[in-house]
């Protein structure tokens, strides 16, 4: 064949090489398919790992409890049993080594998540005793009077 | 064309069809199934239970490094009011990551409207998360590989390789992804992958007072969440969408969208 043809052609080989060579090395070798098939499961395989091992935050009542189960007592038999304590005592990280302490979150507004009246006349949140935030003791903290742990109206 | 010319490219031409069909389907949905039989990742929300304090989205965000004030998230609770002439009026103030706290309904730029007590028919809030689809739309449109879907049913957004071209972004009905203001990535929830693999609640489920919502085994006939998808009336959003969505709703009204 004529010199006209071959040396295009050995551009586009020679791209071509390149390409496939850089692939090889940039592509991770566990880049594949694997379980799902081609439309929804084309991934590299060690990302499912690294997923799996990012770190967690929040540690469960649980963990709580391994030391503070004086404090676990007292709220189990209140109204409040049911909120979880990391909730408003922030999340637990490695406490008790990093942070040492933990923030409580004793302001208004957390209280009023749920205890601000709304009318919801298809939700349980229409049965929570509720407050209007405007008028009820505007700019005091709500732990001033009432227990977190123990909210009971009867017991203040 | 001479009849043996005739014979002879029918022939080809059937057997050249005949093999590309047969090459196409060479994974079928019921070998991807039996593949993997005992595990699939379901949610459920309890419409009824959820009283909208937003506790899952405050440890969501905690959780899973979203941050606080960046006006994203992963899971978010609507508020819909139902007037009794009809007309529907939703909200969810900022994803409701501090709660409803205030009967006035967030409007965006028509401001802060309020429905009077005697109006409302219906009132109720929808919490929302990634429907981690069967057939996810985002995971298709992905250009790289990136988005993929785990063989128990999760989809993940693999951080190293997403180019964040925001197709996946686009692509989702149901609006859940968002561009992580700190990772310049896609991101998504992950049915809280690091917590459930270990045997874990989801953050958003174990932060939630009132069990309004659950994560589970669809494929263990003695799991709670797959027990109530027997048992009980639940439904999934946009199923016109063909997605086949994996959080069910129990107390799903048609004008939650």
């Amino acid at each position: 064949m004529k010199n006209h043809v071959w040396r295009p052609l050995f551009v586009v080989i020679a791209i071509v090489i390149g390409i496939l060579l850089f692939r090889a090395f940039y592509v991770p070798s566990d880049f594949g398919t694997h379980d799902q098939g081609y439309t929804f499961g084309y991934h590299r395989l060690s990302n499912e790992q690294e997923w799996k091992d990012y770190p967690a935050k929040y540690k469960g009542n649980d963990y709580c409890n391994e030391c503070h189960d004086d404090k676990i007592e007292e709220v189990e038999s209140a109204h409040h049993a049911t909120i979880p304590c990391e909730n408003c005592h922030g999340a637990a990280f490695d406490h008790p080594d990093d942070p040492e302490k933990l923030i409580i979150d004793r302001s208004r507004e957390l209280c009023i998540r749920c205890h601000a009246k709304l009318t919801m006349p298809s939700s349980d949140r229409n049965d929570i005793p509720g407050i209007d935030p405007a008028q009820h003791n505007k700019g005091e903290e709500c732990s001033e009077c009432h227990n977190p742990h123990n909210p009971s109206l009867e017991d203040m | 064309m001479k009849r043996r010319d005739f014979l002879k490219s029918t022939a080809v031409f059937v057997a050249g069809a005949s093999v590309s069909v047969s090459a196409l389907d060479f994974i079928t949905p019921k070998e991807l199934f039996a593949a993997n039989p005992q595990l699939k990742w379901g949610f459920l929300v309890d419409t009824h239970k959820c009283v909208g304090c937003g506790f899952c989205v405050k440890a969501c965000k905690t959780e899973n490094d979203i941050p606080f004030e960046a006006n994203v998230t992963r899971t978010w609770v609507e508020r819909y009011v139902i007037k009794k002439d009809g007309d529907v009026v939703m909200d969810s103030p900022k994803g409701a990551r501090e709660g409803f706290t205030t009967k006035l309904l967030d409007q965006n730029h028509s401001g802060m409207t309020l429905v009077p007590e005697n109006e409302i028919a219906q009132a109720f809030f929808v919490p929302k998360l990634c429907n981690h689809c069967t057939t996810p739309a985002c995971v298709q449109v992905c250009p790289v590989g990136a988005t993929y879907q785990t063989a128990d049913g999760a989809v993940l957004v693999d951080r190293t390789w997403c180019i964040g071209c925001g197709y996946c972004i686009m692509g989702c009905p149901y609006g859940v992804r968002f561009f992580h203001p700190v990772e310049h990535v896609a991101d998504k929830c992950t049915f809280c992958y690091h917590r459930i693999k270990k045997g874990d609640n989801a953050a958003c489920a174990q932060a939630c007072p009132y069990g309004a919502r659950q994560i589970g085994n669809l494929k263990d006939p003695n799991d709670p969440v797959a027990q109530a998808l027997m048992n009980q009336r639940v439904g999934v959003l946009r199923d016109e969408y063909g997605t086949k969505p994996n959080v069910y709703y129990i107390g799903l009204n048609k004008e939650v969208r």
